[in-house]
């Protein structure tokens, strides 16, 4: 599946739409990619030979495993860090945010799951979401909130699923939330104990 | 719109030769409503059978509702409602405003809010900074203007504030000043249109978030040649002089139209067009290009040609 974009079906309104990154003007270039996101970030600059020599670019091993580094170092970022997962990256990501200009331009590509905690902590610091440039790559994988007891599952696949925390079936519903970066779980048997419809591998 | 505010002036102060603080109080006692930094009223005034509607940004603090003020610049070349306001408003007068509106308001979401303001552009700063200082959150102003004796409330402006006076040569840094504040920094302007543009290029230039610079659009109408206009749904034909707007002649002939800003910058006043022959003047920050040939802001924009009908 590398470097392929898999079209997301049409849906409600506050399902998540993704753009292609263009190059902007900024002071610094900011780009935080997954798995097959590097492809993304390739185009990026090769799109504009001038962002190379002011980037600073995160990146992490997609949801499905697919680590595409060698693309990454290959474009002569400024800088350039793997990390070893999501979380790490998002830790370093805060330490990069404490010294960034407000002439940054943020890039975000590969899996919703990251696509959406870095967005998250972009917004917290005050940067506007309408801003902050985001691009779909490879999986589609969801991180999803249970309502119920508020745990988050990474990388849910099917639907329904069962909360990795309090152990319900959830629905996969398509409502998303930008400031927990999630998609929303609700109880499938709320009216029914026990009628479970099969699990559908629905994200891949 | 909402009932308006029936008020007594109570202070008239002039902060220099060129421009005066009023405060309102309302008329009965009690409270005003609450307004948030960046709000602005509309002040109407009879002017010797003339009326004039203003808008003012409100430059006191948003937590004293005890009174609303404003401070306004005479401009000797302008239409006349800030002479109007200057030579004719004193202690006792009772004047009507309208409500507070707020088209230019603090967001919330910033780290740090940065002010530029550019001579009587201060105003909105003023009540802004009264309302961040309340909640303790972090701003600076940079205030450009002509001299010392013309620094509005330079006197009264604690805190991180820089001035910069034309007369000395000194400018605003802006592209230093924008490069070095931390991500997450909303930039707030409000001066000449010629600061906005400048503010807005540099902003762009250096790759400072869209939706992160906030400007204060709304400028008074400005006049021109005058015009006639056919009113459809109204069935009447009226006449827009020289110094008078769209939306200031429709109102002086009775017909409703509603309004905000009455500056081209909320978009309330907006009409469809029904016949253009001609060439339609729009001066607003409201409508897209698109628009252009098929709707008008009647508050700011004029018209030149054979044919102009609006569905008003």
């Amino acid at each position: 599946m590398k470097d392929a974009t898999m079209s997301l079906p049409p849906s409600i309104l506050s399902r998540p739409v993704y753009g292609v990154l263009a190059p902007r003007p900024g002071l610094a270039h900011l780009v935080i990619a997954d798995g097959a996101g590097a492809g993304a970030v390739a185009d990026l600059f090769a799109a504009d030979p001038g962002i190379a020599g002011r980037a600073h670019v995160l990146y992490t091993p997609g949801p499905d495993g697919g680590d595409d580094w060698a693309v990454i170092e290959a474009l002569g970022a400024a800088q350039a860090q793997r990390a070893a997962s999501v979380p790490t990256l998002l830790f370093r990501l805060a330490r990069v945010l404490l010294d960034a200009k407000a002439g940054t331009q943020c890039y975000l590509a590969g899996s919703e799951g990251l696509i959406g905690q870095a967005e998250r902590d972009l917004m917290a610091q005050g940067v506007p979401h309408q801003d902050i440039q985001k691009e779909h790559r490879g999986s589609t994988v969801r991180r999803v909130q249970c309502v119920h007891c508020k745990g988050i599952t990474e990388a849910v696949r099917t639907d329904p699923f069962v909360c990795s925390h309090c152990g319900l079936s959830l629905y996969v519903r398509d409502h998303y939330s930008r400031r927990l970066a999630a998609f929303q779980g609700v109880c499938i048997d709320a009216e029914e104990p026990g009628n479970i419809p099969p699990a559908v591998e629905k994200f891949a | 719109m909402n009932a308006k505010l029936q008020v007594r002036v109570t202070e008239v102060e002039a902060l220099n030769p060129l421009i005066k603080r009023f405060r309102f109080v309302p008329r009965d006692g009690g409270l005003l409503p609450a307004f948030s930094g960046g709000a602005h009223v509309v002040v109407e005034m009879e002017d010797h059978g003339t009326r004039r509607m203003n808008p003012y940004s409100l430059s006191s603090d948003p937590e004293d509702r005890t009174g609303y003020e404003v401070t306004v610049r005479r401009d000797d070349a302008g239409r006349g409602g800030s002479l109007y306001m200057h030579n004719h408003v004193a202690v006792g007068t009772e004047m009507v405003i309208s409500h507070p509106v707020n088209l230019f308001p603090l967001d919330g979401r910033a780290k740090k809010h940065l002010f530029l303001a550019g001579g009587i552009g201060i105003t909105p700063f003023k009540a802004m900074i009264h309302q961040l200082g309340h909640i303790g959150a972090k701003w600076e102003l940079h205030y450009a203007s002509r001299n010392p004796g013309l620094c509005a409330y330079g006197d009264l402006l604690r805190g991180p504030v820089q001035f910069y006076y034309d007369d000395d040569k000194s400018f605003i840094p802006l592209k230093d000043l924008l490069a070095r504040q931390p991500l997450g920094t909303h930039v707030y302007c409000c001066g000449p249109k010629g600061m906005l543009a400048w503010v807005r290029a540099t902003a762009a230039e250096l790759g400072l978030a869209e939706h992160a610079v906030h400007f204060e659009e709304f400028t008074a109408p400005q006049p021109g040649a005058p015009f006639d206009v056919d009113l459809v749904r109204s069935g009447r034909r009226i006449h827009v002089p020289a110094h008078q707007s769209l939306l200031e002649a429709m109102e002086a002939a009775g017909v409703d139209a509603p309004y905000l800003c009455r500056g081209g910058a909320c978009g309330q006043c907006e009409c469809d067009v029904v016949t253009l022959d001609g060439q339609i003047d729009h001066r607003d920050h409201w409508l897209a290009p698109t628009d252009h040939k098929t709707k008008i802001m009647p508050c700011v924009s004029r018209f030149a040609g054979r044919a102009l009908a609006i569905d008003r």
